[in-house]
């Protein structure tokens, strides 16, 4: 039956969902600066949904078609129960990966994801000296990531490493990929840091120059030729520096389907942020009702949404309007073309962000890390002149 | 890539090869990606399976599909596809 859901056709989709996030816990011994993750997590920590509501969520995504299964957070190891939840995902015919930093992952730990069928574990890495590492996390973990990967490399995993890209290691990406080609990496993810959550509100702090972008690409590139199929070495462009928007998700309820920690069914990671959107909760909506007939699922399918100038647009289908959560982060309109498009009137918002970010007094505010303090400071409004400052309003 | 009769392939490590009921295809599932096939690369790579060498795929699926023409051709070209992307290795 078709449902009227905001304008839009339920019937417009029917895609399935491909790839299951699971946030299974906002919680973190990291406090990286570019956290992705909501500036007011500590909202989220409190509620978060228990094994068997998680068994219940991998199997009704399983149905709806989902097969790749992301196991993230936060730091998913805090939680006793991933060996439960990795054995059912396998069990379910899921390609289980998890997304750690590390912390937390014992002999006893990887033993029991290996017999229960985890398929592969993404790692996170930060650098190559321990200096930027140790403070861009604001912990002494870089040690102890080193001691990981060659347990996943002993385990005879695929070594996936991500390393988010920003302003203090972006001049090291040579050295980086020669230390994850010395780690014996399959993958490797470069992933340039891109502005939401955390890395939002530092984003003075961590941008780099167009310059050092243009130079880190050549280096990857030249790299990339050296060891051919050996190591995949993804490069994630950063958008501001573009002048087209990244496909957002590809596309809105199209493949992806994100469940929070506190059971909040998202098309994207940082929904939430977005304004007068109502998300379907996994305690009271199967997964179904929210994929196909979600007032929220629906909002931002197909076009009819769009304003100009991407109504109009020859180039919609390529980025269908860019991302709706950086369109109303920067601009403070959702259904406005993605800023970073050169035909958006909001462009010069991002011209300026970078202009922005190379001032010297703005550089020098200092970065407000990922901890659970800070979290409350951001939800009692205390950091609220510099989130406006962003046009950044929660 | 040459390949010969007597090669055998399976599906390469830390990839996974399954049906697919909900998309009605058989899928490769590998870290941080996924691809559908179409019905006929999934009938090859159902018989990748580390045991079968070239020609006895071959010769499998003229049994099973006689009215096709040149499907030797085609399956070489898929295996050859499949070396290509990583997604199969030799065994022998």
């Amino acid at each position: 039956m078709a449902q009227q859901n905001n304008g839009v056709d339920s019937t417009i989709t029917n895609k399935r969902p491909l790839w299951l996030l699971a946030e299974i816990t906002y919680r973190c011994p990291l406090h990286c600066a570019f956290c992705y993750n909501p500036t007011d997590y500590a909202n989220h920590t409190k509620n978060e949904l228990d094994t068997q509501s998680w068994i219940k969520v991998l199997n009704q995504a399983r149905d709806l078609g989902a097969l790749q299964l992301g196991i993230s957070g936060g730091e998913p190891l805090l939680r006793d129960d991933i060996e439960i939840i990795v054995e059912e995902a396998h069990q379910l015919g899921y390609y289980s990966n998890l997304i750690t930093s590390g912390v937390g992952l014992t002999d006893k730990r990887i033993d029991a994801f290996k017999k229960g069928g985890l398929d592969h574990i993404q790692l996170s890495m930060h650098d190559i000296t321990e200096e930027i590492s140790n403070f861009v996390t604001d912990t002494k973990t870089f040690k102890l990531k080193q001691k990981v990967a060659a347990m996943i490399k002993d385990r005879g995993y695929p070594m996936v490493l991500n390393v988010v890209i920003h302003r203090y290691n972006i001049d090291h990406i040579q050295e980086i990929l020669e230390m994850a080609e010395k780690l014996g990496a399959d993958y490797v993810e470069l992933a340039n840091t891109q502005y939401y959550g955390w890395s939002l509100l530092n984003r003075n702090q961590l941008m780099p120059t167009k310059e050092q972008v243009d130079k880190a690409e050549e280096v990857t590139n030249r790299f990339r030729d050296r060891v051919g199929n050996k190591m995949k070495v993804f490069f994630v462009v950063p958008d501001y520096f573009a002048n087209r928007p990244k496909k957002c998700m590809n596309g809105w309820g199209e493949v992806f389907m994100i469940v929070t920690a506190d059971g909040d069914v998202l098309p994207c990671h940082s929904a939430r942020v977005l304004p007068n959107m109502k998300f379907p909760n996994v305690k009271d909506s199967e997964l179904g009702f929210a994929w196909y007939e979600s007032p929220a699922f629906n909002k931002y399918r197909g076009d009819s949404w769009m304003k100009e100038p991407c109504r109009t647009c020859p180039e919609k289908e390529n980025d269908l309007g860019g991302c709706r959560c950086q369109a109303f982060l920067i601009s403070g309109d959702a259904e406005g073309a993605d800023p970073v498009c050169d035909k958006s009137p909001g462009r010069p918002l991002i011209e300026k962000a970078i202009v922005d970010a190379q001032k010297g007094e703005l550089q020098a505010q200092p970065i407000v890390f990922r901890t659970d303090k800070n979290s409350n400071r951001v939800i009692e409004g205390e950091e609220k002149e510099r989130l406006e400052d962003f046009h950044a309003l929660p | 890539m040459t390949i010969s009769n007597s090669d055998i392939y399976k599906i390469a490590a830390h990839h996974r090869f399954q049906w697919e009921k909900a998309q009605d295809c058989y899928v490769i599932l590998f870290p941080e990606g996924m691809v559908k096939l179409n019905g006929s690369a999934g009938e090859v790579l159902k018989l990748v399976d580390g045991k079968n060498s070239v020609k006895a795929i071959v010769d499998l699926l003229k049994n099973q599909f006689p009215d096709v023409k040149d499907i030797e051709k085609d399956i070489l070209a898929m295996i050859d596809f499949a070396l290509g992307k990583a997604w199969i290795e030799q065994v022998n």
